[in-house]
């Protein structure tokens, strides 16, 4: 059923607040998100002060900060910190994006921080995402022919590989899924926007020879079309791609074939 | 949680190989009711202030009774498909949904054939 108010053990509460740093002139206000599977608490909202004076220019490097010098139990995930490895997608003053790409000075005020929305909550700022990496892996994301792969490598024109730009770029963050109220609804079944993007993706190689199969696999009431173009995953998509249209692009053909 | 993998469940009972259908009909049916909606208001408003018999008169012509039957069945089998995601959407308990989708489609037809009959009887007469 649609949850439109929180299960009482999921109200967020008044957590700690941390000083910043006497002398310091130039803070920053966090207010993250904190939950722990350790003890019985229901999740509360701490608040640090973070001094930008002594701190890098991008939101993970306050997150950083914070862990280092602040409190060592703040949980996040964090890798590349430069975009591509899709770890810090969180949600970020009310848009789910990348704390590494995303500058302090983009947000006025205070940063307020929370995980990815409508998933299980792990620890903190790390939701559980083993359902979308399971639809990732129902979508069977590689390349299969039935033709014999040539003594060097299957070629591509330079204008189908082309078709890849605005696909290929995806680093699996979840920001779009998870800003999809169709996917908060219907994730055990709609494989949302993130999914279907890379899809398209491997339906599109000109190099794939599954395409019909590919199709087949999406053409179910559920798992494609619960896609009612709300265009969340397009706005809020931090490598700025459009879900939106490869899904509208898989309807195209899935009317083409019939 | 459970023993099963995730991609178990995610995989669940298969693609239903169906939807499409669904959906073209829905943007097919939405594409008619323009001109339907545009053609059958026009004919609504030029009878603005004229008396029952007129309007009887006017919307039993063949063209009129076209249009406002077309309209009729466009707009009910619209409204079914659109409630009925509407009900998928949000509903997840089995038994409320599959008793609401029931319901859904028997009032769109039991309402729709009953508009169709007032302007059929326009139609062919009483």
């Amino acid at each position: 059923m649609v949850e439109l108010t929180l299960p009482k053990n999921s109200k967020v509460g008044t957590g700690k607040t941390y000083p910043g740093p006497e002398g310091a002139t130039n803070l920053k206000t966090f207010n993250v998100y904190r939950w722990s599977p350790d003890d019985d608490k229901n999740p509360a909202i701490d608040t640090y002060h973070v001094d930008l004076d002594s701190c890098g220019p991008m939101i993970l490097d306050g997150l950083i900060k914070i862990k280092n010098e602040i409190d060592p139990t703040l949980t996040f995930r964090r890798s590349c910190r430069e975009g591509i490895c899709g770890s810090c997608a969180m949600n970020i003053n009310g848009t789910n994006t990348l704390a590494c790409t995303t500058g302090m000075d983009e947000v006025d005020g205070d940063i307020n921080i929370y995980p990815l929305p409508h998933q299980s909550v792990v620890k903190d700022l790390v939701p559980d995402l083993t359902n979308f990496y399971a639809q990732y892996a129902s979508i069977q994301p590689w390349l299969q022919a039935e033709t014999p792969p040539p003594s060097k490598e299957r070629l591509q024109s330079k204008e189908d590989r082309e078709k890849l730009d605005g696909l290929y770029e995806c680093i699996l963050c979840a920001c779009c899924s998870t800003s999809c109220p169709s996917y908060w609804w219907n994730s055990d079944r709609f494989l949302g926007p993130a999914i279907l993007l890379q899809a398209y993706r491997w339906i599109i190689d000109s190099r794939d020879e599954h395409t019909g199969e590919r199709l087949d696999n999406l053409e179910d009431p559920f798992r494609l079309y619960r896609c009612h173009t709300i265009m969340n995953c397009a706005n809020t998509c931090p490598k700025g791609l459009n879900p939106a249209k490869a899904i509208a692009e898989i309807k195209k053909m899935m009317v083409e074939r019939r | 949680m459970g023993m099963k993998a995730p991609l178990k469940k995610v995989r669940g009972l298969g693609s239903a190989k169906d939807g499409t259908t669904h959906w073209w009909h829905q943007k097919v049916t939405a594409v008619a009711m323009i001109p339907l909606f545009v053609i059958a208001l026009a004919y609504v408003i030029s009878l603005v202030g004229a008396d029952y018999s007129y309007v009887r008169y006017v919307l039993g012509t063949p063209v009129a009774s076209l249009v406002m039957l077309l309209l009729i069945v466009v707009m009910f089998y619209h409204m079914k498909l659109g409630i009925q995601v509407v009900i998928e959407d949000y509903i997840h308990t089995e038994s409320t949904k599959f008793v609401l989708l029931l319901l859904n489609s028997f009032l769109c037809a039991v309402v729709g054939l009953a508009a169709a009959l007032a302007v059929l009887k326009l139609a062919l007469g009483s």
